[in-house]
């Protein structure tokens, strides 16, 4: 061993050399260039192209927003400043932002109300989609129905004081009869709730809504990005108990039972929303009793709560048909009858592998909510495509416009896609 | 019923109301709001301008009836209609009367129950080009693209007429105005048909209105008028006189400017009658004695409706011809107020 | 020693119907019947009582009436004297037409799109993952109007091709691109077999169907040999003549001759027109479910497990044939429910074509017809059993095919 240090041999190195840095086309941007844009002849093709396709979006997009004008105040005005400019006319959206948002109708003092009731939504949502906040926030979240209807709508307090008390009353008839027979809690605490909207009703001073510390407004007058919220919101939580319901049927080993609930989710997932959406509109008011109407804004509310009940019924019977067989059997040797075993075993665990097909749900119902516009309903896209096209000042000017719609659904759903994919996570590691 | 309504109210969360069960004429009193249904949004016709205020010519008669029925002309609620749930809002009970250029027609007369209260506008269904294209006739469009907007009896007229003068054409159908309107001016369509009123409209909205012109061809009758259920015959009354109310008005010379002094009695005794201050047509009716003047106060006679909304002063333009009075060569005839 | 008795025989009493599970469903089920049948004769009584007030009755008799309107996009003979029962055939045909096509360009656009997103190309794995997103995340309908918009804005009019100096030109002197749709040139016949140009086509459809024939033998006898030698025999060429050859003989026979669209009057005449609205129904279906599709691929294959590619690359396959034998057969699998899914959404949502003027059934039945005739509820009804019918249809043939490619095991 020590004979090479005494032997100096032309060709065995006697020194470290030095360091070099790395060449350069293993180093730095120029490496990570190299291999993930350009590692090989089709790849470099690819890369390229899509180099064009991105420059030819950008140079046609970029100008034309940079040049936009927000406050002229019809187009032919800014089409004057424009001067053949590439430009964008986002004064129509300045000029007209609160048509876009809350309709032509809802009176413009009163903005606060829905803006209000949608702060609120997001407290009132919190306890629901993140499991780690304090539980005792959920009470505020069982008010905030209520508390929505009466910001939006206005009128008389006492409507939804008492609609709420009905619904507090049937619950404390079902903590006390229940105890002893499901069936008895549950038709009990109806007859309890019947009792009191009657009563309450009766308690109402007529004319109540007009002197109210809010003022009412019709039904028919929201409109705008506010309507496909309030559709979109009032749907989804009203379809998710009806969907559990449908699901439970379905699975049902009472035939009639299970017969009803096939029928109803297979033609429901059969037929386009916007036929559903003709229903409401010109056949639904054949099928109420003749003196009485009932608003628009309601028969599209029973119909796309119908139609969405039909598909979380169906993501919920996924949910169900992944529980392991050992965990209804487990129910059963407890001596749990099926009430309790499905409120205590079986839906807490089918319903949380089920939360993120029901956003998915949730998401795809929100975009189909522009579909009112077909039935004269005037939401954000009908108000686009009816009254602000159709009026003298804006008569061209579509691509701010849609842009802009584009942009208000895609900020919306894309957030809550994020959060499905965040709880999707959360929930796989749960139970690994 | 006051009971439904409640219960309802809280069941289904205050939205339902109670209606039309004996006469509408009741009802839209005991509501003390007239539900109207108009178009979703035709300028001159039916429209809300920028701060969502109802204005238009068809939004007037809704107004005078209003006014007429309840004292307050604002004591409406309109409702915008398609050309496709018109009909089932009037059938339903959802609107008391429909004001939405609707062409009176045998089978929506007789077959779909409807009662066609008189005309407030004679139109016919017209053409639209582009100068450009150099075309001065109709029977010159030999396979044309033509744009419609669906929703009166315009696709059946088209077809009727092309065929009838054996020359071809390819329909576009589209549902809403400010499409139809795109599609024409990118000249995805050489022609654009609809009604004339609604052409002369829609070009007042254009960039250049001088760029595009009318063809001389009228190619059907469309007589627009308000429509009621059939069989509601004292509220189809109250429809019917409250619009020759606002006629008569312009006959006799009666104006929003000069009722106040009219009212209080003229030597026309036809005046005094249609004010109420002599006879009791109003209590014929059913309605106040001075129903005629509210009427007549809330937007002008129909003269001044017209000129208001759709007349040469403004960007509309539309010339009175066949709806000028029957004294003027026009087809505008009251019955008389005795 | 004690005999066996049968128990005493329970006398049934009323409070079993509720206390014994035994008998608890049909006390539940008479329940749901009672509450079921009163629903439907509430809702039933309040129809009839609404209908005779408004002086109407149900009838399909105007099915039978003259329509009195023209259909622009049309797959069978119509014309304004046709019914109205004809109208709605024209417009099942249309619909059935634009979702088929937008049923495979969504595909194609899908299956593009989730392979390229796990492609190792950052770029172009970024770009589609900004289109998934971007589509998925904003309503079918603004699509439709934007496509719609953009097609109407940015391609040339009819009339820019016209004057000494046109603005626009025809593509090879073959093609027109306008923003009243595409004209491309059309086969015509010169000398054909029969006379009418139908059966022409049939013919040529006929010979194809026999290339087909000869095609698979060609491969059976391919596969064979491998099998035998281990050896697969060339078929590339033997197969380009066998699809090839007979037609090209066919049609010379018959004197094939394009017919090129040409700028008459208005529009171009002769050639074959796909209408505008047509394909920007179709585009805006196919990019907006591609988007769909394209993560429903990702995750097939994301879902069959590394070791599998790994294995077949130890046995020295090429990435291609990875992809091509190994990958995407198991995947899917997986990719097939979500797709019949996908392809019913396409079907559901071609009833928006109201929105860009394509006469489909919506357009025609739930449309002019409806507004025409006044019968609101006959023509809903009758729209809602044909979505349902075709839906159904749909399902049942994409499941009989996903059960041929479903993992069997035995």
């Amino acid at each position: 061993m020590s004979d090479k240090q005494n032997n100096p041999i032309a060709f065995v190195a006697d020194g470290v050399i030095p360091e070099s840095p790395p060449p350069a086309r293993d180093t730095g941007a120029y490496k990570w260039v190299r291999e993930n844009l350009f590692s090989s002849v089709p790849n470099s093709i690819l890369t390229l192209f899509a180099l064009a396709l991105l420059y030819s979006l950008l140079s046609n997009t970029v100008p034309w927003m940079w040049n936009g004008i927000w406050t002229t105040s019809s187009l032919a005005e800014c089409r004057e400043i424009l001067q053949g400019k590439s430009g964008a006319c986002f004064s129509v959206l300045s000029e007209r932002w609160n048509q876009l948002l809350y309709g032509f109708k809802y009176p413009g003092d009163q903005y606060w109300r829905p803006n209000l009731a949608l702060v609120l939504l997001l407290v009132a949502l919190a306890p629901v989609l993140f499991f780690d906040l304090p539980r005792k926030l959920l009470a505020f979240t069982v008010v905030y129905p209520f508390l929505a209807f009466w910001l939006i709508w206005g009128g008389t307090i006492m409507v939804p004081i008492v609609a709420l008390v009905g619904f507090a009353v049937a619950a404390v008839v079902f903590q006390k009869l229940g105890k002893g027979s499901f069936a008895a809690g549950f038709f009990g605490a109806i007859v309890a709730a019947l009792v009191i909207w009657k009563v309450g009703g009766m308690l109402i001073p007529e004319g109540a809504s007009e002197s109210a510390m809010l003022s009412p407004v019709p039904s028919r007058d929201l409109g705008g990005f506010m309507l496909n919220m309030m559709l979109g919101v009032t749907c989804v939580s009203l379809s998710v108990p009806l969907g559990i319901a449908l699901a439970l049927g379905r699975q049902s080993s009472m035939p009639l039972i299970k017969w009803i609930c096939v029928v109803f989710i297979e033609f429901v997932r059969g037929v386009p929303l916007i036929t559903l959406l003709f229903v409401a509109s010109v056949m639904l008011s054949y099928f109420f009793p003749p003196d009485a109407t009932v608003d628009l804004f309601l028969r599209v509310v029973i119909m796309i709560t119908l139609f969405s009940a039909a598909y979380i019924a169906e993501v919920i019977r996924g949910g169900l048909a992944a529980l392991p067989k050992g965990q209804y059997e487990a129910a059963d040797s407890l001596g749990l009858d099926y009430p309790q075993a499905m409120r205590l075993i079986i839906l807490p665990q089918a319903l949380k592998i089920s939360i993120p097909g029901i956003v998915n749900v949730a998401v795809g119902l929100f975009k189909d909510t522009t579909l009112v516009s077909v039935i004269s309903m005037f939401d954000m896209v009908g108000m686009i495509r009816g009254p602000i096209l159709a009026s003298t000042e804006w008569n061209g000017v579509y691509w701010e416009l849609l842009g802009f719609a584009a942009a208000l659904f895609f900020v919306v759903c894309y957030g809550i896609s994020q959060y499905s994919q965040w709880l999707e996570r959360r929930l796989a590691t749960g139970h690994r | 019923m006051k009971n439904t309504v409640i219960l309802g109210a809280l069941t289904i969360a205050g939205l339902s109301a109670g209606a039309a069960a004996a006469g509408t004429l009741d009802d839209v009193k005991a509501r003390g709001k007239l539900n109207c249904g108009v178009t979703t949004g035709l300028v001159g016709f039916a429209a809300p301008n920028a701060s969502g205020e109802w204005e238009g010519f068809d939004v007037a008669v809704c107004r005078a009836v209003a006014a007429a029925v309840l004292g307050d002309s604002n004591a409406v609620e309109f409702v915008p209609t398609t050309g496709k749930t018109r009909f089932t809002a009037l059938a339903s009970g959802e609107i008391d009367m429909l004001a939405r250029n609707t062409t009176w027609t045998f089978s929506r007369d007789v077959d779909l129950k409807f009662e066609f209260t008189g005309v407030n506008y004679y139109d016919g269904q017209g053409f639209m080009v582009p100068k450009e294209l150099g075309v001065s006739s109709a029977k010159e469009l030999d396979g044309a693209t033509v744009c419609i907007q669906t929703g009166t009896t315009t696709e059946l007229n088209l077809a009727d007429f092309f065929r009838s003068n054996n020359i071809s054409y390819e329909p576009v159908p589209i549902e809403t105005n400010a499409e139809a309107q795109q599609q024409y001016l990118a000249g995805a369509c050489d022609v654009y048909t609809t009604d004339a009123s609604g052409l002369a409209a829609t070009r007042a909205t254009f960039e250049s209105p001088d760029a595009h012109t009318l063809l001389p061809e009228i190619i059907s009758k469309e007589p627009l008028g308000p429509l009621v259920r059939h069989g509601d015959h004292a509220w189809g009354d109250v429809v019917r006189w409250t619009l020759n109310a606002l006629i008569s008005a312009e006959e006799l010379g009666v104006t929003s400017a000069n009722i106040g002094e009219m009212a209080a009695g003229t030597t026309n005794p036809e005046i005094n009658r249609l004010l109420g201050s002599e006879g009791t047509l109003g209590e014929m009716l059913g309605l106040s004695a001075d129903w005629g003047k509210n009427a007549i106060a809330a937007g002008g006679n129909y003269g001044e409706v017209f000129a208001d909304n759709i007349g040469e002063a403004t960007p509309i333009g539309l010339a009175r011809g066949l709806n000028a009075q029957w004294t003027k060569g026009g087809l505008l005839y009251s019955p008389p107020f005795r | 020693m004690s005999t066996l008795t049968d128990p005493p025989q329970e006398q049934f009493r009323l409070s079993m119907l509720v206390n014994d599970t035994r008998y608890r469903s049909l006390t539940f089920q008479a329940i749901a019947a009672l509450v079921l049948a009163l629903a439907i004769w509430y809702l039933g009584n309040n129809l009839i009582q609404n209908l005779r007030a408004a002086g109407l009755n149900i009838s399909y008799n105007f099915l039978g009436d003259r329509s009195g309107y023209d259909i622009a996009q049309r797959l069978v003979e119509y014309d304004s004297q046709s019914s109205h029962a004809r109208a709605a055939v024209v417009g099942i045909l249309n619909t059935l037409l634009v979702a088929f096509l937008a049923c495979i360009t969504a595909t194609i656009f899908g299956v593009i799109a989730g392979v390229l997103r796990l492609s190792n190309n950052w770029l172009v794995s970024k770009l589609m993952a900004v289109y998934v997103e971007i589509f998925r995340n904003i309503p079918v309908l603004i699509w439709i109007i934007i496509i719609f918009t953009i097609m109407t804005a940015v391609m040339p009019g009819p009339r820019e091709f016209r004057g000494a100096d046109p603005s626009a030109s025809m593509v090879f002197d073959l093609f027109a691109f306008t923003n009243r749709g595409v004209y491309t040139p059309m086969p015509l016949f010169a000398n054909g077999l029969f006379a009418s140009a139908a059966l022409n086509w049939l013919l040529v459809l006929a010979v194809l169907v026999g290339s087909f024939f000869v095609m698979r033998k060609v491969n059976a006898n391919a596969t064979q040999k491998q099998e035998e030698t281990g050896i697969r025999p060339n078929t590339l060429y033997i197969g380009l003549a066998v699809w090839i050859i007979p037609v090209v003989v066919l049609m010379l026979i018959m004197g094939l001759t394009w017919e090129v669209p040409e700028l008459k009057g208005f529009n171009f005449k002769g050639g074959i027109k796909i209408g505008g609205p047509l394909i920007a129904l179709w585009f805006a279906l196919s990019i907006y479910t591609g988007a769909f599709i394209a993560e429903n691929v990702r995750a097939g294959i994301q879902a069959i497990s590394k070791g599998q590619t790994e294995a077949a690359a130890a046995l020295g396959m090429r990435p291609g044939r990875i992809m091509n034998l190994v990958v995407l057969p198991q995947a899917l699998r997986v990719i097939i429910p979500p797709l019949i899914s996908n392809f019913l959404n396409i079907t559901k949502n071609s009833s928006l074509a109201i929105a860009v003027g394509y006469a489909d059934i919506t357009a025609t039945l739930g449309g002019v017809t409806l507004n025409q005739t006044g019968r609101a509820i006959e023509c809903v009804l009758l729209l809602m059993l044909f979505y349902l019918t075709a839906s159904l249809l749909i399902s049942m043939v994409m499941n009989v095919y996903n059960s041929s490619v479903k993992l069997k095991e035995r």
